[in-house]
């Protein structure tokens, strides 16, 4: 008999219950109340639903408990990303607003299908089970593949299959993954799993299998070589708000799974997983920037800059074995989530400014002569491609700072000094955006959506502001361990 | 917060006041944008004096301090840590003066997108500032990678005909050694308690050094990382070729910052960082170090004579005069470094004075070819002489300011324990007299003999008040630092003394 469900399962998850409630009302509310034409209200609803959500996650800062037989926890780890997965699901919001109007996709599903993703990206950092992270893995996915296919023109609806085929296919070496651990120790629950493998009982070759594949799953959600394939077509067909917001919230989500699943449940097997993600992180870093160099496109250069920011985070994650590293290697990736997604959701916001109707305006040509005719752009820009090269003063130099730190500390200096060498790499594309904008001559035309504009102004301030002011973000990162 | 109100805060931010007025000025008003740089560079260098009058010349230590735990959370103790000594103030003081000069210069030949130049600048000197006064190693980090920000648009949009080219080129080149210093900063920091603090580094590295948690060879290692990054600056040979490319393109007061002051910053970070947090390292390194600041010597001589474009040849023979400064820091001895540090000054004011006074012809015929010129003397006295003294300062003739740089530094050399051997100085010696032969090939080819064919063809005008008034500040510290160094040397000595007495010499 399961225990009844009492006030504690359910503060545990309290934001996530308050957005899924709202995600299932909006739906009714946007099909029957809302006309066609005022979709634009639906988009605020589902920001005011998100906000009070971020209401209710920061009140929870501080705050721990287990929930639903410890199926879920609320810990400082988790506040964390549930304040930073529904902060990006309000600028994915401000973003799409404009945009989804000015494309002729706008609709009211694509807010609720936002709305159920981010659920499933919050559930992924509660999650202390392996059947929630599967649960939660889906939730958030299957929305997006939705999304990614909404613009109903070729390329999207290719880069929506293509998203649910290989993502079908990654969620196959979940389930696998989990049926191997489950085999190896009996249990899907992360700290019955340590507990077992921490016993000498357990077969740690089917575990270290186990999680290999796990590791699989996650790789495909964050975009790790060499399971990064799917990432630029899809980035490039999906509507440019969507991959906004795919870009960051999957990211931190599949980052956050990552992190609890394997710092709790695997560090017996570290060793074995360390020479894995040293691999991988190494691997990522390099073909995603030097691919990206041969880009024309700004979407699929963004796509290859994303890759290789999952090797950055993977990097400082390798030496999690290790006792003293791992609270360091867990706040250097959680800090610089935040720094990823605020630039990303400001460089998303310029490419979305300077789009236009059938794909036109996604060349980096077209970013010729930014400077001249809309300077602030062209310097909000500037301070995000700052910000991905890791270039002072921004928060991104900050968050390499962080995230070099733990893999030096961890005494992976080699893999640093990869990470550094390719930063410099990466400094060559990123500098060709302001090449372009600032050296050479051209004539680009931008739409003007003030929530567009708010969102590139906010994330540009806030990534040189916060780099001059880290410690709050320091203390809450470094706070919100595992417990 | 008091720290925000302290002297060397205010020195270094106050360039920044001037950018948020420049951010709300309409950019067609090119003169008043003018002048709010040019005002605002000007206080910057009153500051300067005022730093400079409060500055205990007898005093060994940092001084001024303003020191405030800036992120001390989460295991970190990173400091904002702004100070001065006797190894920062002359170059301090030069970044000051040398910025007003340059936005003098550019009063006619900036008329495009002046707001954004002059913004860029401005910034450019908030960094260099910093660069000199941060004590703290993440703080001088921001500081370091910042400067390359401005200066990679000031080429880049300002600059000549491959002015894309090689601001990228300087960009990455300069990035490229500073992600091993990066590298060897975290590490540091990891080995010290997570310090970055340069005064506390220096208390607990001894310990670290002589209990061996960081080992001879990974000290050498920590040295070679920090060497990448300031080599790069400097630029030591084999190290040097982003220089002619970012000096010929820049636009005129980017080269003359960019040769004031930002090569400045390599040697002063072996002088702050290397030699300071790496003693054992840097003794057994400098005869190596010797070896390339001397073939660098003779090299960028024997290229610069080759040149045939004026400016590039100034910009090659920085790599020689580099080459100097670079012996005399790691001569190890009192005169040797006094004599760098001197010659960093030195070569400051007479390669700036040659890049302004360049970029004032080159206004005029648009060309820099030494062989379209000659007989310019006659048509343009005033000219003519202001290069000539520029050019014997630059190339060491007594009585003028790099004479006693060179001097000083040579001394250093000959008499080096660290450097071991005469033989480097000796040959250094001959860059002297090589740096004679292509300065004076070069004026001789410009300025006397027949009239060239632009001289022909050009209503070629004398420098009129302002270029003056740009120029004669410099040429008024060649003359004082070559008859009457003692002030300058005075300054310094106390910090040098101290800097040595901490080797294992």
């Amino acid at each position: 008999m399961a225990p009844p469900v009492n006030y504690t399962d359910l503060y545990t998850i309290l934001p996530y219950i308050i957005l899924t409630v709202w995600a299932c009302l909006l739906l009714l509310v946007d099909a029957f109340l809302i006309p066609k034409s005022s979709k634009g209200i639906t988009a605020f609803l589902a920001a005011l639903g998100l906000a009070i959500s971020l209401g209710y996650s920061v009140t929870q800062v501080g705050i721990q408990s287990t929930g639903f037989a410890g199926m879920v926890t609320l810990d400082g780890f988790s506040t964390f990303a549930n304040i930073l997965l529904l902060a990006s699901g309000l600028f994915g919001v401000a973003l799409a607003y404009g945009y989804t109007k000015r494309m002729g996709i706008e609709r009211g599903e694509y807010y609720t299908l936002m709305l159920f993703s981010v659920t499933g990206m919050m559930l992924m950092a509660q999650a202390s089970d392996l059947i929630i992270v599967f649960l939660a893995l889906e939730l958030l996915s299957i929305p997006l593949y939705v999304l990614s296919a909404l613009a109903r023109k070729l390329d999207s609806e290719e880069s929506g299959v293509k998203y649910f085929l290989l993502g079908a296919f990654a969620s196959g070496f979940v389930v696998y993954g989990t049926a191997l651990i489950f085999g190896a120790t009996g249990s899907t629950h992360l700290i019955s799993i340590f507990a077992q493998a921490a016993s000498g009982m357990t077969s740690n070759l089917l575990l270290t299998i186990g999680a290999a594949l796990l590791l699989v799953g996650f790789g495909f959600k964050v975009a790790a070589v060499p399971f990064h394939m799917w990432t630029p077509d899809v980035y490039q067909g999906a509507p440019t708000s969507v991959t906004a917001f795919m870009a960051a919230g999957a990211k931190i989500a599949g980052f956050v799974a990552l992190f609890r699943v394997f710092a709790t449940a695997f560090p017996a097997i570290a060793p074995d997983m360390t020479a894995i993600l040293w691999a991988i992180s190494a691997l990522t870093m390099i073909i995603g920037n030097i691919v990206a160099i041969s880009q024309t496109n700004i979407k699929r250069m963004l796509a290859y800059s994303a890759i290789a920011h999952a090797g950055y985070i993977l990097m400082a994650f390798v030496p999690y074995g290790n006792e003293a590293v791992m609270p360091i290697a867990i706040a250097a990736g959680l800090f610089y989530l935040v720094a990823y997604a605020v630039s990303n959701f400001g460089s998303w916001g310029v490419v979305i400014a300077l789009e236009k109707a059938e794909g036109k305006g996604l060349e980096l040509d077209d970013y010729a002569g930014l400077a001249k005719k809309y300077p602030a752009l062209a310097i909000a820009m500037t301070i995000f491609m700052l910000s991905l090269i890791g270039f002072p003063p921004t928060l991104g130099m900050v968050g390499k700072f962080y995230l070099f730190r733990s893999a030096i500390a961890g005494g992976f200096s080699g893999l640093a000094l990869i990470g550094l060498i390719t930063s410099l790499i990466s400094a060559y594309y990123y500098l060709r955006v302001v090449v372009n904008m600032y050296m050479k001559e051209g004539d680009p035309e931008i739409e003007r959506e003030p929530w567009l504009g708010f969102t590139t102004a906010v994330t540009a301030i806030v990534t040189v502001v916060v780099s001059f002011v880290p410690q709050f973000l320091f203390l809450l990162a470094s706070t919100a361990v595992l417990r | 917060m008091e720290f925000l109100l302290q002297p060397l805060t205010l020195l270094t931010f106050l360039p920044l006041v001037g950018v948020l007025v420049l951010l709300f000025v309409n950019a067609e008003q090119k003169t008043a944008i003018r002048w709010i740089a040019m005002v605002t560079s000007l206080v910057t260098f009153v500051a300067s004096l005022w730093v400079l009058s409060m500055f205990e010349t007898s005093n060994p230590d940092l001084q001024l301090e303003a020191k405030y735990a800036w992120i001390h959370v989460a295991g970190w103790n990173i400091y904002y840590y702004l100070a001065v000594d006797g190894l920062s103030i002359l170059l301090v003081m030069l970044t000051a003066f040398l910025t007003p000069i340059s936005i003098l210069s550019t009063w006619k030949a900036v008329e495009d997108r002046v707001k954004d130049f002059m913004i860029f600048f401005l910034l450019l000197e908030v960094g260099m500032m910093g660069v000199f006064l941060a004590q703290d190693l993440f703080l001088f980090y921001i500081f370091w990678e910042f400067t390359l920000v401005p200066m990679y648009f000031l080429i880049g949009i300002w600059g000549g005909p491959r002015r894309v080219y090689a601001a990228v080129k300087f960009f990455l080149y300069t990035m490229a050694g500073s992600i091993l210093m990066l590298l060897a900063i975290i590490y540091l920091g990891i080995q010290a308690q997570n310090t970055f603090n340069v005064p506390d580094l220096l208390v607990r590295l001894p310990d670290l050094y002589a209990t061996g948690r960081i080992p001879a060879d990974v000290q050498m290692l920590l040295f070679i990382a920090f060497t990448a990054a300031f080599a790069i600056k400097v630029p030591m040979w084999p190290l040097h070729s982003w220089l002619p490319d970012a000096h010929v393109e820049a636009p005129t007061a980017g080269s003359v910052i960019l040769a004031g002051v930002l090569l400045k910053m390599g040697t002063y970070g072996f002088l702050r960082f290397n030699i300071q947090l790496f003693p054992d390292a840097t003794v057994q390194a400098a005869p190596w170090i010797a070896l390339l600041a001397t073939i660098g010597i003779i090299y960028g001589a024997m290229v610069s004579y080759a040149q045939s474009d004026v400016k590039k040849l100034v910009a090659y023979s920085s790599v020689s005069h580099l080459g100097f400064v670079m012996l005399g820091l790691f001569a190890l001895n009192a005169e040797g470094v006094a004599g760098a540090i001197l010659q960093m000054v030195n070569h400051g004011l007479s390669t700036g004075a040659l890049f302004l006074l360049i970029g004032m012809i080159y206004e005029q015929t648009h060309t820099r070819e030494i062989k379209v010129y000659g007989g310019l003397w006659k048509i343009t006295p005033i000219f003519g002489t202001i290069m000539l003294i520029a050019s014997l300062s630059s190339m060491g003739l007594p009585g003028l300011n790099g004479f006693v740089g060179e001097f000083t530094i040579l001394l250093g050399a000959f008499g080096s324990k660290a450097i071991g051997s005469p033989w480097y100085a000796g040959l250094s010696a001959l860059g002297v007299i090589m740096a004679a032969v292509y300065i004076l090939y070069m004026f001789q080819k410009v300025f006397l003999g027949p009239a060239g064919e632009i001289t022909h063809h050009h209503e070629l005008k004398d420098l009129n008040w302002r270029e003056i008034l740009t120029v004669l500040p410099l040429v008024v510290f060649m003359f004082w630092i070559g008859l009457y160094p003692k002030p300058f040397f005075d300054i310094l000595a106390p910090a040098v003394e101290k800097l040595l007495s901490a080797l294992p010499l």
